[in-house]
């Protein structure tokens, strides 16, 4: 904590040290804030999730909603000043394992990154040096945590290369990033990251950047090896296929919040809060007939420099009418249990949701 | 200056007789009409530039967009669909081939020749943050296509660029805005408002909604479908997303490597697929419904990468990858044949068909290693709906000997009897087998009872013919006239 109120990045109360979890990553009231010239973005404004290891956390969100910012602050990629002076302000906490993260020594933070938690990231091309070869950069991160001598690394590259599918590794292992296609930098971003066999894999909109045949071929791989090395795997999306395929787990989030948490059944079949509704209704379906129309969500998604007042979702929201008093323009509404393991931050009764999802929106899609 | 004086002389006596902005092409009229469309980009290498070899973006397609519709076009990266946009807007020369636009032959246009085309042929752009100046106000930005074309809209261009704006749902006072003023989704608004302002017949949106969020992609593919109901708009849409192209499609066209693999009407394209490209590509797609996720076996994964454009694959271009290929893929090239009613093929060993190439049986040892991607359920699949299929024939023929009404309810029970020892034949394969076998069976005989001798089925028509006289049954369909479009 000594760490964090001499920097300054500590926002809010400096939580009371408490005792660690029993799950493998608990995150508790995580907040991120950027201060900016136009005021204080608050990317991540107070998150809380559990994950077990073997399991899948999937996180669904428009761009700007704080998805990787989110995973930024687990990895601990927050505090290094990159906007100049001003540094990110992070505050509550983040349990991996039995260590607290934000008030660790950097020191072994470092140690722990790319070891016991690593990360995939959205375009393997800017994450990847071009200046290296893949062997080249696959060895410096096993050499980083492993002390063995260059032969010995060089041979575990390749041999995480060709777990990840890539055709003679052997070859391929002295390419330039700029000699593989797409869908092999991904492969090899992978292989990258798996090669300290993290427990902890963070993949951030590890497709987007594909076309689908190949996110096919990438989705199948992470399932495979998280089967085979039981890591608990964080995916990043804003396609709700993806997560459908992958995760145990799904958090929606919204303005830096999280508006709905849950089993992924759950959220898919049972979803209480109208946000989520939203992102249901505005996807075109290739596994039912053709819709009329869609439902989008109207208007557009929130500055997170003046963040509407009550619920974020307000202005958006069909039902915002919905609860007595104004009360969604002017209280946030708190994370509440909606079903086992089941939360959602709404002010309509559950009852009220309960049939609005049944009646109204559950036969429109 | 004298340019422009030049540029207004060409437009306006058009402007002012008036034909070309209320002479509206009656619904599905061949407003488009492409042949043989080619598109190579050279490279070239040393000191004196010469040619050492080409990109072949587009390699000969073949294809008619009608008035009123939607044709939908889909593919992966790199397979020459965003040139073939380009390439009918006439934003690039093509190589070979012929694009002709309500008869007028534009391939070779001038910049000059064009002009007085470039109001009926508008573009959406993919990227909203690109493609408008920003150091235009949206009012200049959506006014310029007047200015160039040197029209004057009833009432003033700026009445008409705030009417524009209240159409594609954005506020007509923020005409004197800049760009960056305005988020993703509404910036897309803008460049669609751009697009309508002259009243164009064809509108071509090359992945309008790729870079913006779900929910407002939601907002802009409505925007879209509004718009084509109320305006008479033609659309050729261009997506990677299938979800999205199937929703806003009367047609689609599959691409592959600079060539259209599957061109079809949007409901045969995704309940029968028939190359197995099409095939693979759709079961790529992520569903999103937790319930099937350990359904993973259904999804055809394909090996490797798209091979490169600049020396494509022999024969079929899909035979590097594909799980069905023998030495005919290799060798020959599949042309694209219209098998059945509303949908072109271009494969020796289709899906859901029958085969083209049924002497050609041993497969290549590319596509052993492909077939083993292919999940057994796939596979048995496949091999299911071609028993199915091979009894829908054998009705069908039953079905088209019959002679006089008489003889039809004896010949619907034999191509019932046909049709059920192939289901026996088929019932060695699995439960689905039988489903499908059950399923064609049924269908065909309430059409074969249903339809008198003398007015065949259409939809037996092809199949009932030899599959080497495929073509010229293929010929005789695409002179029929198009079957009626879904609205």
């Amino acid at each position: 904590m000594t760490e964090l109120s001499k920097s300054g990045a500590a926002v809010g109360e400096p939580t009371v040290a408490s005792p660690a979890p029993s799950a493998f990553l608990e995150v508790r009231d995580l907040k991120v804030h950027f201060p900016t010239d136009d005021g204080l973005v608050k990317s991540v404004d107070g998150l809380t999730f559990q994950l077990e290891k073997g399991k899948t956390l999937g996180i669904v969100g428009e761009s700007g909603s704080g998805k990787s910012v989110t995973s930024l602050g687990i990895m601990g990629l927050h505090t290094a000043g990159q906007y100049g002076k001003r540094k990110a302000r992070i505050s509550g906490e983040i349990w991996l394992d039995g260590t607290e993260l934000l008030s660790a020594d950097p020191d072994h933070v470092r140690k722990l990154r790319g070891r016991q938690m690593a990360m995939i990231f959205q375009d393997p091309l800017s994450a990847l040096h071009p200046y290296y070869t893949i062997g080249q950069q696959i060895v410096e991160a096993y050499r980083i945590h492993h002390d063995v001598d260059k032969k010995t690394a060089k041979r575990r590259a390749v041999e995480m290369l060709d777990r990840v599918g890539i055709p003679q590794p052997d070859k391929r292992v002295d390419n330039y990033p700029h000699e593989f296609s797409g869908g092999m930098r991904q492969r090899a971003m992978i292989a990258m990251s798996l090669v300290n066999n993290p427990e902890l894999l963070i993949a951030d909109e590890p497709t987007t950047a594909l076309d689908v045949t190949v996110q096919a071929q990438i989705l199948d791989l992470i399932r495979d090896l998280q089967k085979e090395f039981g890591s608990a795997v964080i995916i990043i999306t804003h396609d709700l296929g993806v997560v459908a395929e992958l995760a145990d787990d799904l958090l929606v989030m919204y303005g830096g919040r999280c508006v709905e948490r849950g089993p992924a059944e759950k959220v898919f079949y049972e979803p209480r809060h109208p946000y989520t509704w939203g992102l249901l209704g505005s996807m075109p379906r290739l596994d039912r007939d053709q819709q009329e129309r869609l439902i989008p969500v109207k208007g557009s998604p929130p500055s997170l420099i003046n963040v509407p007042s009550g619920c974020a979702f307000n202005p958006r929201c069909p039902y915002a009418d919905v609860p007595k008093d104004n009360v969604t323009r002017t209280v946030r509404p708190e994370l509440t249990e909606v079903g086992s393991k089941h939360w959602a931050a709404c002010h309509m009764s559950q009852e009220q949701r309960e049939r609005i999802w049944t009646e109204e929106i559950a036969p429109k899609l | 200056m004298s340019d422009k004086a030049k540029d207004e002389a060409v437009a306006i006596p058009a402007q002012s007789d008036g034909t070309t902005l209320t002479k509206d092409p009656a619904a599905g009229d061949v407003l488009l009409k492409v042949t043989g469309l080619q598109k190579h980009f050279p490279i070239k290498k040393g000191l004196l530039q010469r040619q050492v070899g080409a990109v072949h973006a587009v390699d000969g397609l073949d294809f008619e967009v009608r008035a009123g519709e939607t044709l939908g076009v889909v593919g992966e990266s790199g397979c020459g669909k965003s040139t073939m946009g380009r390439l009918i807007t006439r934003l690039l020369e093509p190589t070979g081939g012929k694009i002709e636009f309500e008869g007028t032959d534009i391939t070779h246009l001038g910049v000059g020749g064009m002009r007085p085309l470039r109001r009926d042929v508008q573009m959406i752009f993919q990227d909203p943050y690109s493609s408008l100046n920003p150091r235009h106000t949206i009012g200049t930005i959506i006014g310029a296509p007047f200015k160039l074309q040197g029209v004057e809209p009833e009432g003033g261009i700026k009445k008409e660029v705030q009417r524009l704006l209240s159409v594609v749902g954005l506020n007509p006072e923020h005409y004197n805005r800049y760009p960056h003023e305005f988020s993703g989704g509404q910036r897309q608004r803008i460049g669609i408002a751009r697009a309508l302002a002259l009243n164009p017949k064809l509108v071509v949106a090359d992945e309008p909604v790729s870079a913006l969020d779900v929910s407002i992609q939601a907002q802009v593919v409505n925007l879209l479908d509004d718009l084509q109901q109320e305006l008479g708009l033609t659309y050729v849409i261009i997506a990677h997303d299938l979800s999205v192209v199937r929703h806003v499609s009367d047609r689609i066209a599959v691409m592959y490597l600079g060539k259209i693999v599957e061109l079809a009407d949007r409901d045969l394209l995704y309940k029968t697929p028939m190359h197995p490209y099409t095939k693979a590509l759709m079961s790529a797609v992520p569903i999103p419904d937790p319930a099937r996720k350990s359904a993973k076996s259904e999804r055809i994964l394909l090996k490797g990468d798209v091979p490169s454009p600049i020396s494509p694959p022999s024969g079929c271009r899909f035979h590097t990858r594909c799980w069905k290929a023998t030495e005919i893929c290799k060798t020959k090239e599949p042309p694209l044949l219209e098998l059945r009613p509303g949908q072109q093929v271009a494969c020796h060993h289709p899906e859901n068909f029958e085969d083209q190439a049924p002497q050609d049986t041993v497969l290549l040892s590319d596509a052993k290693e492909a077939a083993e991607l292919v999940s057994e359920e796939a596979l048995a699949e496949s091999a299911a709906t071609s028993a199915a299929l091979a009894a829908e024939v054998e009705a069908a023929s039953g079905a088209g000997d019959a002679e006089s009404g008489d003889a039809e309810s004896r010949d619907a029970e034999a191509g019932d009897a046909e049709a059920g020892d192939a289901e026996a034949d088929g019932s060695a394969e699995s439960e689905s087998a039988k489903e499908e076998a059950a399923a064609s069976e049924s269908a065909e005989s309430e059409s074969a009872e249903s339809e008198s001798a003398e007015s065949e089925p259409a939809e037996s028509e092809p199949a009932a013919s030899e599959p080497v006289a495929s073509e010229p049954a293929a010929s005789e369909s695409t002179e029929s006239e198009p079957p009626a479009k879904e609205k």
